[in-house]
């Protein structure tokens, strides 16, 4: 028995060594094993994708009609339009107040801090714990903090700030990396002939990250749109646009769970789910179309 | 020859000069930039700061005890009982039910993408993964409710609101996370290890799956202390497919519902108040403190796979 | 007429001392090059002259550099001083706009607005950086898409736009092929008229073709420094002599 298989795993070395390594057949069973594992692995994820992609686009595209963006929001026709508009509201607010603090903390870590100092690392620590902080805690802290304790309850205000604090570690990250990626010969050009280190920033530097910052505001503006759990606490989830800073509504991920949670019109739960998915498949190609300038 | 002073030259206009006009310029920017930089460390300080002073007198009232190890979740009860036992262990189970059925499949997609595919599949299947990580946890929670809990129903046996459905989708939503972070490690082993391995007659899966992989052991880790991370924060989508039922369960009752952690802050925060709000927030503080410590997990693992 | 006087300088990066008890006299309106295997200083010395080292965390530097007689260590304009003295990096290093804006970017930095006078330096720099007629049309194409050479002649003409005193050149024809090389050569011998050029090279050929005075450098200590013509025909230090016949280095 010994011998035998011994016998039979000498046939396959040569057998195997004989036959190009990519062939299927002639491969030892623990090669085989391992090379069908592999493809069952990407097989089941590209699964996930399409089946989940498919199928939300397909169930949904014939649903989404005209009244879907009516301007008012009634029980009979569940339009999306207030949650649309109160996407875009707080998609702006949130960028106005995290897109210069994150950008502005980049360009001092990377450009104006000392490397490896005390303050980097804390920076850094606190940069890398708001990243891993679930949304749900970040709602719990809005509702909290922007809510009762500043009293602006459920509000656009709420909710803006927020979501700002949430996307800020993905602003400077994305920012610091850009800021990295731009050649050092370009900083001492600049200062060689004399320029200081704002104009060589503002002028030099961040004109070469501007591709890559863009790119990764892009990515975070998918973030802002598909946030829910952050979002029902802050801004609320009630179907209406907001008419001032500290008026309420919600955000076409809210209305998706609303719509769901109902069941009532699976029609536009369908078609919500669609249009959520259309824009983020939109804002992915269109962040990756840009960072490709940074490569080339 | 002249001699020119090495005085200060007095630039004209420009806007970043005009922005900051009457200061020293250098100066004031750098202190703009410091002063920004400084947000986030006030944002980590306000979170915890509002979140433990809210949520850990409650946890004293309750006690701590009858609290992290009660299992009965009773906020409307007089007096009420504010166990969260049920939702630890809930949270539990539908994070290890993730881990099993995202982490394999993720690691062997990981070392597709990093080994095994041709550049043509390459430049599809990366920017699908990234995709697979921007949709929003709603729309796989709506996918979840109206495709996957049917199947599990059908198939398995319950009412499809169960532990299993939300450890599959929750497994499907870590897949970019472990995929992402393993590749990255894969690809940061030197070649000349692989090489190593094939010179002395390894096969190419050989040389990947018993050289290659094991020395990108930390970085793999890394991934899937991220992956459980994620899998204990996510919130919507495992409240749309989970049942949500506040009781303790065993194990084998994989097929009935369980409530996790942060299903329990989102379903009741927007009506409690009171005593029931402030344990609602000390639950938000449980979770917290886990993601915290799963986070310098995380942190431990990257630092020694970058060394 | 000396340029620069150093007197006694060290220089250290953290705890590693890289430049030992330096006195040099660079004299004016002349090309003085500084030779050595590398890693000898003589980058390091270069960049202490326009204090491109302040950059570089840790460096700390002891002793005199005096411009005209002026310690430009001693509280004065950095950016003032760089103005005037100007540099040329080892590898071109145009910016990531066009030709036009490479030049200006110098003078809009001091304060140059007019549109008019913007376009007579660009000229003349170009002009004078011998790159002119090949570029005159190209003025708004991207700097990125010019050879190697040009760019590096385009660098020269972006040194030459804020009118320094002092021209630091750093191995600018290390990354060059040799046609390029000649005529970035050639046109240092031309700008020697106008500007005090101080270039460090690894290539002895180059350092007595163009150069007037030569300094050795070994291991952050400067062993010699003379007349090219002497240094290389009678070195007095046994160390020099090994290193222009090709002993080591």
């Amino acid at each position: 028995m010994e011998n035998l298989s011994l016998g039979l795993e000498a046939v396959e070395e040569i057998a195997s060594l004989k036959i190009s390594n990519r062939k299927i057949m002639g491969r030892k069973p623990m090669d085989f094993f391992l090379f069908a594992f592999t493809w069952l692995g990407i097989g089941i994820t590209a699964a996930v994708l399409l089946f989940v992609v498919g199928y939300v686009l397909i169930n949904g595209l014939p649903h989404i009609r005209p009244s879907l963006f009516a301007v008012q929001f009634t029980t009979e026709n569940q339009s999306l339009f207030p949650a649309l508009m109160g996407t875009l509201m707080i998609l702006g607010l949130a960028l106005v107040l995290a897109v210069p603090l994150g950008i502005f903390s980049a360009i001092f870590l990377v450009e104006y801090a000392t490397r490896g100092s005390r303050f980097v690392k804390i920076v850094r620590l606190t940069t890398e714990t708001l990243a891993g902080i679930p949304s749900i805690v970040y709602g719990l802290f809005g509702f909290i903090f922007f809510g009762v304790f500043l009293g602006w309850g459920l509000s656009l205000m709420s909710g803006a700030f927020t979501v700002s604090i949430m996307i800020l570690p993905l602003i400077m990250r994305t920012t610091e990396e850009s800021l990295k990626s731009v050649p050092d010969t370009y900083r001492e050009g600049s200062f060689g002939l004399g320029a200081g280190r704002l104009r060589t920033v503002m002028r030099i530097v961040l004109p070469a990250a501007t591709p890559g910052i863009l790119a990764g505001i892009i990515l975070t503006i998918g973030r802002i749109i598909g946030e829910t759990a952050a979002i029902i606490f802050t801004l609320g989830n009630v179907a209406r646009m907001p008419n001032h800073l500290f008026d309420t509504g919600r955000t076409l991920s809210a209305h998706m769970y609303a719509l769901a949670n109902e069941g009532t019109h699976p029609g536009e739960a369908h078609a919500t789910a669609a249009v959520l998915l259309l824009v983020v498949i939109l804002i992915n190609a269109l962040s990756s179309w840009i960072a490709k300038f940074v490569k080339s | 020859m002249g001699q020119r002073p090495l005085g200060k030259a007095e630039p004209n206009w420009s806007f970043e000069r005009w922005l900051l006009r009457g200061f020293n310029r250098e100066f004031a920017a750098k202190i703009l930039f410091a002063t920004s930089a400084c947000a986030a460390i006030l944002a980590v300080g306000l979170i915890c700061v509002f979140l433990f002073i809210q949520g850990l007198p409650a946890i004293g009232n309750i006690g701590i005890f009858n609290f992290l190890t009660g299992t009965e979740w009773r906020p409307t009860w007089t007096p009420p009982l504010f166990g969260i036992l049920p939702m630890i262990v809930g949270s539990l189970y539908i994070t290890a039910g993730a881990i099993f059925f995202g982490v394999p499949v993720g690691i062997f997609t990981a070392v597709f993408m990093a080994k095994f595919c041709p550049r043509f599949v390459y430049v599809v299947l990366k920017p699908a993964v990234n995709l697979l990580a921007g949709i929003p946890s709603v729309v796989y929670g709506y996918f979840g409710m109206v495709v996957l809990v049917p199947f599990v129903r059908n198939h398995f046996g319950g009412n499809g609101n169960s532990i299993l459905t939300a450890s599959l989708l929750l497994g499907m939503m870590i897949l970019p996370t472990i995929i992402t972070i393993s590749e990255s490690a894969i690809r940061a082993i030197p070649q000349e290890m692989y090489g190593g391995a094939v010179a002395l007659g390894a096969s190419h899966e050989r040389a990947t799956f018993f050289v290659v992989l094991p020395a990108a052991k930390s970085g793999v880790m890394a991934s899937i202390v991220l992956g459980i991370g994620r899998a204990v924060g996510e919130t919507m989508a495992v409240r749309m497919v989970a049942g949500n039922q506040a009781v303790m369960r065993m194990p084998h009752e994989f097929l009935l519902g369980a409530r996790t952690l942060t299903s329990n802050v989102v379903i009741e925060l927007g009506y409690a108040y009171g005593d029931h709000r402030a344990a609602l927030i000390a639950t938000g503080v449980v979770l917290f403190v886990f993601i915290l410590l799963i986070n310098a997990l995380f942190g431990m693992l990257k630092k020694r796979g970058d060394n | 007429m000396n340029k620069f006087s150093i007197k006694n300088m060290n220089l250290w990066y953290r705890d590693f001392q890289a430049l030992h008890g330096i006195n040099i006299e660079i004299p004016a309106h002349q090309i003085t090059a500084f030779i050595g295997p590398s890693g000898c200083g003589k980058s390091t010395l270069i960049k202490s002259l326009n204090r491109m080292n302040d950059l570089v965390e840790g460096c700390r530097i002891e002793g005199e550099i005096l411009l005209d007689g002026q310690d430009i260590y001693g509280g004065i304009d950095v950016n003032a001083l760089r103005k005037r003295v100007g540099m040329v990096f080892q590898k071109p290093n145009p910016f990531p706009m066009s030709v036009y804006d490479n030049i200006a970017y110098g003078p809009r930095t001091h304060g140059i607005k007019s549109k008019f006078k913007l376009n007579e330096i660009v000229e003349k720099s170009l002009y004078d950086a011998a790159i002119w007629d090949e570029l005159k049309d190209r003025l708004k194409k991207s700097a990125l898409s010019l050879s190697g050479g040009q760019q590096q002649r385009l660098c020269i003409a972006r040194a030459l736009s804020v009118q320094p005193d002092v021209l630091l050149m750093d191995e600018p024809t290390s990354a060059l092929d040799p046609i390029s090389t000649a005529k970035i050569e050639e046109l240092t011998i031309k700008l020697k008229k106008d500007y005090t050029i101080v270039i460090v090279t690894h290539n002895m050929q180059q350092a007595v073709r163009i150069s007037d005075n030569t300094g050795f450098f070994l291991l952050g200590e400067m062993i010699e420094y003379s007349d090219t013509e002497k240094l290389f025909s009678i070195p007095k230090d046994k160390r020099t002599e090994d290193y222009i016949t090709g002993r080591f280095g």
